[in-house]
Formats: structure tokens, sequence, C-alpha cells
């Protein structure tokens, strides 16, 4: 383009300083676009090392030593066998008194076969973990760790092994590593989820229907609306002392069953954990709430009232389902948030070793992040893999979580539209 | 004959105010009854406000008051033991955008009856819907899918079907505001015909902003202006006819040709 005559007698730029500006607000657009990309890159590149740590951890070599070999027992290997093979090897390897023991507190006939084979594998094998390596080591230095183990322990074999299994989610926890499982845990993080959202839920979108349609713009309605913000922002080991002192102490009759007629358990329940994590959780929700409620335009309601709703018509027929794809969304985000927070559980109590699952709001309690940090703690090894595939677990549960927050969002914004 | 035989809505030294801003000054205003009363003039001198103020609507304001009287069936609407609720069933509204309710074109009409304590049969129900679409004109258009969604249908459409929720609660006075103003000139047309079909059975109050609109559809016209201090006030009143071929105030007269505002 031809560049006009210069206008001198004008404040805006004219001609080629016109052209050089431009080049030059264009630059600046620029050289923001790749500051933004990078931030953007490292996010995905710290997602990508959480990830590749924790499947590195979750699979790989490990090298198995045995007080007694396993082809010894049997032709084929353990795994194959029925139960009712691995309870004669048990019965024929064990002392009587010890079989007899192990049939008073669970009847063989009554074990699952991951159960008595675990029951081989330490009480007969006598199985011990002689080292574990990453995914990545197993894969690149497969020749130096095999010279290794036949330097260091030349009775281990090695194998490779996927700690996340089905094994590891159906089986209870254990002091062996290579038995142990999530299933206590996995049953303790969804009952105390869901009894969590049972409160948090109702109490949250009640209170964010009151703060939004009932309130009155005073003072008093003020403060209230700003310590929800604040509280928002708490961090999780002081609601856990608030749930120590109120659920697990004062209200122990209640949270521990006894009014209800359980008997033989104390304060540190599941119940206990759920109405601290409702605390805790209830924050959030009800802002998201708020926010969702807001967003039902006006003339929605105007439409109503004009024929003749009354309030709570209004709010029952039109804000509340407008709003519903919101409240449900945050509540779901809310509680994918309970579902990780390890803190707070530790002060009510969690228990960190227990096998039996939970079978209600009295039960005591191991959830998944407790389990995580447990094993975390442990100086072997072993531990570290499934602490890892504990982890998996834990973000598969976050993850379904958050796509039913999508697929509700969706669904119900369709049917609004 | 009483005043309010003649008349369905006096307005009588009506003030309305925002806090302490007051919008509408002193306002007196009969309204007729089974004809078709518009309000013009320019932006913000107050016409909302007012059509607002004939179904208590303003009550949703909280900043909103209203002095002196509307009279209604010999009943002050702002006297302390009525019920807005109440005025707003026997006073319907349709507003400036179409705002069907985001569910089926059947439930948008079946909505105000329901919550209006409705105690016919389910037929009795399917009755009452297609006598409100077809009084709206829009039962031929929608008759075989009554289960799709309000959003569904085109503009026109939609304020047809607002008006025809409307209808469905049996009010007896009907105020639009700028029904058309968001609508093609067609589907305005059909508005205009069903507001002439409508005024035999219900009296109308209708904002405009399109002067060829108030000419051409109604019977009455009050012309509104904002006084000195931004208050909205009657300039003039009268039978549509003499108050566009025979202003009596030169602003009117400026406002109608276009001169003004
Ligand atoms: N909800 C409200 N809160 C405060 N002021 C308002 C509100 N609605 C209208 N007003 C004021 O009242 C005056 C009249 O507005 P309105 O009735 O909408 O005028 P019109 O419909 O004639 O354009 C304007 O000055 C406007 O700013
Ligand atoms: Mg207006």
């Amino acid at each position: 383009m031809d560049a006009p005559e210069e206008k001198p007698t004008s404040g805006l730029p004219h001609g080629a300083a016109m052209q050089r500006n431009i080049v030059r607000r264009r630059r600046k657009g620029t050289v923001l676009r790749s500051i933004f990309l990078g931030s953007t890159l490292i996010g995905l590149v710290a997602l990508a090392v959480l990830l590749f740590t924790i499947i590195n951890d979750s699979f790989g070599l490990v090298a198995l030593d045995y007080k007694v070999d396993p082809a010894t027992l049997s032709d084929r290997p353990l795994e194959e066998l029925s139960r009712d093979e691995l309870v004669v090897i048990l019965q024929d390897n064990i002392s009587s008194n010890a079989f007899r023991t192990l049939e008073r507190t669970t009847p063989m006939a009554q074990r699952s076969e991951g159960d008595v084979l675990g029951l081989v594998l330490e009480r007969v094998v006598k199985q011990s973990v002689a080292g574990t390596w990453s995914l990545t080591d197993s894969l690149l230095n497969r020749s130096a760790i095999e010279a290794q183990v036949a330097a260091e322990s030349p009775a281990a074999t090695l194998k490779f092994r996927s700690w996340l299994s089905g094994g590891f989610l159906t089986t209870p926890m254990s002091s062996n590593a290579l038995i142990a499982g999530v299933r206590t845990a996995l049953f303790g993080s969804l009952w105390m989820i869901g009894i969590t959202i049972l409160f948090a839920f109702p109490i949250g979108t009640g209170a964010a229907i009151y703060l939004e349609e009932y309130a009155r713009d005073n003072r008093f309605n003020r403060i209230i609306q700003t310590n929800i913000n604040n509280l928002a922002g708490v961090p999780s080991i002081i609601y856990g002392m608030l749930g120590l002192a109120v659920f697990v102490r004062l209200l122990e009759p209640v949270t521990s069953g006894r009014v209800f007629g359980v008997e033989g358990s104390n304060g540190r329940t599941i119940l206990s954990a759920s109405l601290t994590m409702m605390l805790l959780i209830l924050p959030i929700i009800i802002i998201n709430a708020q926010e969702a409620i807001r967003a039902v335009p006006l003339s929605l309601r105007q439409a109503s009232y004009g024929l003749g709703a009354t309030k709570w018509q209004t709010i029952r027929h039109h804000v509340l389902p407008g709003a519903m794809p919101g409240i449900l969304t945050g509540t779901i985000l809310a509680v994918s948030r309970a579902i990780g927070e390890t803190a707070p559980l530790i002060v009510v109590g969690a228990s960190t070793f227990i096998v039996s699952d939970p079978d209600g709001p009295f039960s005591k309690f191991t959830a998944l992040p407790i389990q995580i940090y447990n094993w975390t703690s442990r100086a072997q090894g072993e531990f570290g893999n499934i602490a890892a595939a504990a982890i998996m677990v834990l973000l598969v549960m976050l993850l379904t979580l958050n796509s039913i927050a999508v697929l509700i969002r969706n669904r119900l914004s369709r049917r609004a539209s | 004959m009483t005043t309010q035989d003649r008349y369905t809505l006096n307005a009588r030294n009506m003030s309305v105010f925002y806090g302490s801003f007051k919008a509408i000054n002193s306002v007196n205003l009969d309204i007729e009854r089974n004809k078709i009363t518009a309000l013009i003039g320019p932006s913000g001198c107050g016409k909302s406000t007012v059509l607002r103020s004939f179904n208590r609507m303003n009550d949703l304001v909280p900043s909103a008051r209203v002095e002196g009287e509307v009279i209604f069936h010999n009943q002050n609407l702002y006297a302390p033991h009525v019920d807005a609720v109440e005025v707003r069933r026997r006073i319907g509204m349709v507003f400036q955008k179409p705002n069907p309710f985001p569910k089926s074109i059947y439930d948008n009409i079946a909505f105000g009856p329901r919550i209006s304590g409705w105690k016919g049969s389910k037929t009795e129900m399917d009755d009452l819907v297609e006598h409100s679409l077809r009084n709206a004109a829009l039962w031929d258009d929608v008759k075989d899918k009554l289960k799709a969604s309000g959003l569904a249908l085109s503009g026109g459409q939609q304020q047809r079907l607002c008006i025809a929720r409307a209808l469905a609660v049996e009010p007896e006075v009907i105020l639009m505001d700028e029904p058309c103003s968001a609508l093609d000139p067609i589907s305005t047309l059909k508005i205009e015909e069903l507001m002439m079909e409508l005024k035999q059975r219900y009296t109308i109050v209708i904002v405009t902003h399109n002067m060829q609109q108030a000419a051409r559809a109604s019977d009455y016209t009050a012309f509104f202006l904002m006084n000195a201090e931004r208050a909205g006030e009657i300039v003039e009143y009268g039978p549509t006819g003499d108050l566009f071929t025979n202003p009596k105030d030169k602003r009117t007269e400026d406002y109608i040709t276009g001169r003004f505002g």
C-alpha cells in the first residue's frame, strides 16, 4: 500500500509512521503469545513428569527370593492352582496348629483364591523382595540388572511385575508389599465420600439459595458472605483439628454410633471423617452454587413471577434447574478435592493398618491417601511401588469423578437449550 | 357507569422511585377496558417503569418504591394487604426479549396454571394448552411438536408462545413491554394482528418505540418525556387518532414527526 502524505497536524500517526506503529503493536502481541505458550508448556511438562514418575514406579522388574522354591511344591506355577490345591499345599507345609488357627479366623472354604495364595506365599514359600527396579531401568538396563541379581542373590528369580493389578484392588492391606492391596482403603474412601456428598450437597445448595435469593443486603449477611469466601482458603489441617474437637470428641456419642445402638467403637469413624470433609468442602460448594444461581438469567425469573409464581415456585422450577449443572459440577470438583485430602484424616484418626472392610458410617476406616502416605514413608523399595500403584488408583478415581462432572454439565445444559 | 366499569386500571398521582432517584413523577393514567393503550416516548423516560408498576413487577427491584395509587377493581394495588402474586396472575406481562422457559412448548403453557393450583384433568390441560395456543395464533405452527423445546421456535413464534403462556392463567390485562423490538417486520405484524384479536377479551397496555405501531395498533396513546429532574411525566394522553393527527403539545408533535430525541 502506498502511504498517503504525512499530516503533521494530527496526533494520530499517518503514512510510514502509522505502518511502523502497527508493526510495533503486532510484535508486542507475538511476544506475549510465546509467553502464554510457554506457561502452557510448563503446565503440560509438570503434568507429564508427574504421570511418568507414577507409571515408572508402578511397573518394573522385581527380584524375588524364596526360602522354599515354589517349583518344589507343585509342577505348575502357584498362580494357576485352584483354591483347593493351594489349601492342600498349605496344610502339608505348616504345622497343624498354625493351620487350625487360620481355619478358626476364617474357614478355608470362605477364603478367596488370592487370599489362600497369599497365605502360601507368606507361610510356605516365605517370599521376600531382593530388589525392585523402575520401568525405565527394567527396559533399558535389563542385562545389568540380571548380572547384579545373579551376583548378589543367586537364588532370586527376576520377574516383570505390574504392581497395579486386579488383585491389588481386591486384596486388603498387608505388611507384605507383595500381597498388599488397596481394597480396604478404596472402600473407606468410597464410604467417606458418599456420606460427605449426602451432607454437603443439600446443605451447600441450601445455603447458596438462602444467600442468593433470600438474604437481604445488610451488614450481617455481608459478614457471612465474606467469611464463607475466606473459609474456602483455610488450610485443611485446621478443619482436621476442628473435626477432632467437634466430631471425634464432643459429638462422640453420635459419631461413634452409640446413640444409634452401635457398640464398641470410638469417635474415629467414617462419619467423623465425612463430616470433617463436609466442613472442608462446604465453602467451595456454596460459592460455586451461588455463582450458578446468579447466572440464571433475570428474564427467566421475570417470566415466572409474571405468571404469578411465588418466590419458592420460581426457585424450585426455574432457578434450581437452571443452576443445577453448575451446582453439580462445583460439588463434584469439591468432592474430588476431598478424596485427595490427607491431613484432616490423619488428625481425625484414620487407621493406618486395618484389614476389614468398612461396613457403615460407624466403622473404623482407612482411606486411599492415608494408605499412600503410609506406604511412601516405608523404607523398603517395594512399598514405593505399591504406593505408586495406589496413586494410580486415586488418580483414576479423580479422573472418573471429573468426567462425570463434565458429562452431567453437558447433559443438563443440552436439555436446557 | 362508574370509572371502574369503563376503566381497568387507574394510576393516581403515581410516582416511582429507585432509591432516592425519582424515575416517574405523579402520573395519572386511565386505562380503558378492552382497548389497546400505547405508551410512547424516548428511551429512559420511564415507560417500562410505569408498565411494571401496573402489576407490581417493580417489587422485584429491591430499591424500587411506588407512591400514589393504582386502582384495579376498586382496589389500590399497593394497599398493604394486596398480594403481588395475585396481582401478577390477573395482570399478565410479555417482555421485550422473548423469554420462553427452557422446557417443552406444552410445559411452557402449563406452567402458569400448574403453579396457580390447577385442579383439572390431563385432557382439560390439553384443552387449555390448545386454547391458549390458538388464541395466540400459534397452534397451527406447533400442534405437531408440543413436546419440542420452546427455545427451538423462531423469535416471533417464541414471543407468541410467551403471549399464549400469559393467556393460560386467564388474566384481565396484558402488559407488553416493546414486544416486537426483537422481531422482524412480518412477525411484528402478526403480533399486532394478534393484539387486535385479543383486545376483545383483554385490556392491553403496550410500550413501543415504533410510532407506526402505536398509530396502527393502539386506541389510546400516552406520550412520556423526562422533566428537568429526569423524572418521567405524561406530556399528552388521548385517543391515538387525535394525538397523532392533531397533537395539542408542541413536544408531542416534534416527537411523532421525528424532530425530537
Ligand atoms: N432496576 C432499576 N434500578 C435503578 N434505576 C432504574 C431501574 N430500572 C430503570 N431505572 C431508571 O429509571 C428510568 C426509567 O427507566 P425505564 O423505565 O427503563 O425507561 P424506558 O422503558 O422508558 O426506556 C431510567 O433513568 C433508568 O435508569
Ligand atoms: Mg423500556
